[in-house]
């Protein structure tokens, strides 16, 4: 065991450290216009969310192992220092890089399976923020059994022919393009009939609807595809070869929906409304019972964050045996979460149940809303039942449900 | 940075693991707890010393191994893989930890080296420290304890035990004096021993350093909670391990019974609950050693979160077994039993959680 990063790191860490102070402050100029990042400060220097994420590119803290070829930093994949920058920016309240499933999940894709041309075509302006992405996975009879979707393509001349309907699209709405599962083999067993596509929004023939979820907010869209025409080329991997490659980025995902560091900081914050808020004169954390379930959630919180050490350290000392501990992670981060959120509105009692724009609402209703959220989160990119089945096929090596024959 | 054992931890882990899967098998200690094989236990307990166990944690010039309790805490989580029926917490990890803090230059010569060279072996009697039950409790006057405590821990067979009052001042006496009687307690656990000790104007000597602070005692108490989270911890891997063995062979309606998901989904659950509870185990050890601000939290989160994860591992795994998890025959009780007293022993999660958020105020 040895938890100290070494001198080449710590110098790392003041780089960045002084990084983060010149631009403290920073605000954007295009605003919370964009849903994918942070909303920065208010008194420091002030750019477009773009420069942003171009200047993070340049000094490496965006980015960092993409080939500069294709609009990266160019440098060595480096666990610890990607770490020290995530916590760095968080300690600073600097803005991080802009997320979203086109950086997170299309850009290793295309890095590891796409063409020449593909990489060249995408990569950069999706790291710039000029291009965004949404996931056409999810239909309305295609949620926990993705493989059975029947979305189809039709290859005519040098076309593809889209037909069909996604669901659970988020961002749809303000997405220049989209990473689409889509059958193009009818005839092939169900996981091998299925491509890869990446369809321009602006086509022809795409319909969005936004689908307004229980937080009243419009998360999501359903997107329609009548005669969507793209170019025969915009496939990613061989016809049929589409399950493997959206598989490569699934795991992805799954892992990062919620990062205990995270859920420790609304600890932190949960104790703090505690010692603010009072329950028949006296502070909240002085009730034992409500201190008690703060104490046990701390405690669940710890060992996550401890576990989370232990799956870095396997990242960096290849061998170690950390199998089921990496497929538990989307249950129990996005289970304990919702837990948390949900602990602090049981400690505010009836003021926990304000939301939107009420007096007396606390935090600004993200205790509420954040509950709520994460029902979304523990249900999303697999449910926690699919995440069970898992853990139990894969991890603990347990037979299978036998398939029901079709009638 | 490297998160997880050595390869000598592992190594020695192994060692302890393969030892007690040889001698301490499911016959063996049904012959120890029901009392007709008196020897055997102390046949184990003599090859685990063989191995080394006694002198982990005592420092180098005492004659020990001077390691970090991390090793301490993988032999522990062996003990309860293996419900491993020796005693280890209260003479080897609690004992020396409580004498390094507490006791002056002498007494640490004296108690130190003769624990590594198995002359001594102590019990640990805490319990009225941590919480007074009833009107159990010592009180120390003109160099004598009078009163009783509770669940003291591996008081049979040692030559000293180390006792406490309510204010946390440790006193080494002789545990084969006339004026101390052991009286046995009958737990569910029968693989350990727990005592109380009632002393009558007993000779006793205080630990010097411990009527300074209570800093001396919590180290002890710290490292002897994250011995028991060790044990749970070995004592629900295998919990698991056997749940799903047993999930896979066992048929009904004419297939493995694993492959329900009723079944199956429990079996996730338990292993979900166990994984993060490594990490934080080796954590807690290894803060205790190299992060004094963070040592006592993670000491108390480890013993609490443990126990809470696996007492609804114990029952679970029970449970997959069905009604053979409820014999005797099969033993899995032995684990049930172990994970029900590491629980309440050295605090209840309630209380240790108390304890957990005023370390933060």
């Amino acid at each position: 065991m040895d938890l100290e990063y070494g001198p080449e790191y710590q110098d790392f860490t003041k780089e960045v450290e002084s990084f983060c102070e010149k631009y403290k402050g920073l605000s954007f100029t295009d605003g919370s216009n964009n849903p994918l990042g942070s909303s920065g400060g208010s008194d420091g220097p002030q750019m477009s969310r773009s420069e942003w994420q171009k200047t993070l590119i340049e000094n490496g803290y965006f980015a960092r192992s993409v080939p500069k070829e294709y609009g990266g930093y160019g440098g060595e994949a480096d666990i610890l220092k990607s770490r020290i920058i995530a916590a760095e920016f968080s300690k600073s309240n600097t803005p991080g890089a802009m997320g979203g499933q086109g950086i997170d999940m299309l850009v290793p894709t295309l890095l590891e399976m796409g063409t020449e041309e593909q990489k060249q075509t995408y990569i950069k302006p999706t790291l710039h923020g000029e291009m965004i992405w949404c996931q056409g996975y999810s239909e309305p009879n295609a949620g926990s059994d993705l493989a059975s979707l029947q979305t189809k393509g039709d290859l005519v001349g040098d076309e593809w022919v889209i037909n069909g309907q996604k669901i659970w699209t988020s961002t749809a709405q303000y997405s220049q393009m989209c990473f689409c599962l889509v059958r193009t083999e009818p005839d092939a067993p169900k996981h091998a009939g299925i491509s890869y596509l990446l369809i321009p929004m602006d086509s022809s023939g795409i319909e969005i609807r936004p689908l307004v979820d229980m937080t009243l907010k419009a998360g999501f869209n359903e997107v329609f595809f009548t005669d969507v025409k793209i170019p025969a080329g915009n496939i990613v991997g061989k016809r049929g070869e589409g399950w493997a490659v959206a598989n490569a980025t699934l795991g992805h995902e799954r892992g990062s929906l919620a990062p205990p560091d995270a859920t420790m900081n609304r600890v932190n914050m949960l104790m703090h409304l505690m010692k603010e808020e009072t329950l028949d004169g006296k502070p909240l954390i002085e009730h034992p019972i409500y201190r008690d379930r703060l104490m046990q959630i701390q405690g669940k919180v710890l060992a996550q964050q401890s576990h989370a050490l232990r799956l870095l350290s396997a990242k960096l000392n290849p061998g170690a045996d950390v199998k089921i501990g990496k497929m538990i992670q989307k249950l129990t981060g996005t289970e304990l979460r919702h837990e948390l959120e949900g602990l602090a509105i049981d400690v505010m009692g009836e003021i926990g149940t304000l939301y939107e724009d009420s007096p007396h609402l606390k935090n600004d209703g993200t205790w509420q809303f954040i509950y709520m959220y994460f029902l979304g989160l523990i249900i999303g990119g697999g449910t926690s039942q699919i995440q069970k089945n898992i853990i139990a096929e894969r991890g603990l090596g347990m037979p299978k449900e036998p398939k029901v024959e079709e009638a | 940075m490297y998160f997880g054992l050595s390869e000598e931890q592992s190594f020695f882990q192994d060692n302890v693991k393969k030892y007690l899967a040889e001698h301490a098998t499911i016959d063996n200690i049904k012959h120890i707890t029901s009392g007709d094989k008196k020897n055997l236990s102390a046949e184990i307990h003599q090859g685990l010393l063989n191995l080394g166990i006694n002198g982990l944690l005592i420092p180098e010039e005492f004659g020990g191994l001077g390691l970090d309790l991390l090793f301490a805490a993988v032999v522990s989580e062996a003990l309860g893989g293996g419900v491993g029926p020796t005693p280890f917490i209260a003479p080897y990890v609690m004992a020396p930890t409580a004498i390094k803090h507490a006791g002056s230059k002498t007494q640490q010569e004296n108690y130190l080296s003769k624990i590594a060279s198995n002359e001594n072996r102590f019990g640990v009697g805490f319990s009225e420290f941590i919480g007074k039950r009833n009107d159990a409790g010592i009180t120390f006057s003109d160099s004598t304890l009078n009163g009783r405590a509770m669940f003291v821990l591996d008081a049979n067979d040692a030559t000293h035990l180390l006792l406490a009052d309510e204010k946390g001042q440790i006193f080494v006496v002789d545990a084969k004096s006339a004026d101390l009687e052991i009286v046995k307690l009958t737990t569910v656990d029968k693989t350990r021993q727990y005592t109380e000790v009632i002393c009558k104007n007993l000779e006793a000597e205080l630990l010097e350093h411990s009527s300074d602070s209570i800093n001396p005692i919590n180290q002890a108490i710290d490292t002897g909670r994250i011995m028991l989270a060790a044990d749970s911890l070995g004592a629900s891997q295998t919990m698991i391990d056997k749940a799903v063995d047993y999930a896979k062979e066992r048929k009904q309606f004419g297939r493995a019974i694993g492959s329900f998901q009723a079944v199956k989904h429990m079996c996730a659950e338990m292993a979900a609950d166990l994984e993060p509870c490594y990490a934080l185990v080796w954590h807690a050890a290894h803060c205790h050693d190299h992060s004094p601000a963070e040592a006592r939290l993670m000491a108390c989160h480890a013993k609490a979160h443990v126990s809470e994860m696996s007492k609804g591992i114990a029952k679970k795994a029970i449970e997959v077994h069905g009604g053979m998890g409820f014999t005797d025959l099969l033993g899995l009780h032995y684990w049930f039993k172990r994970i029900g007293l590491n629980r309440q022993i050295l605090g209840s999660p309630e209380l240790i959680r108390e304890e957990a958020y005023k370390t933060q105020v």
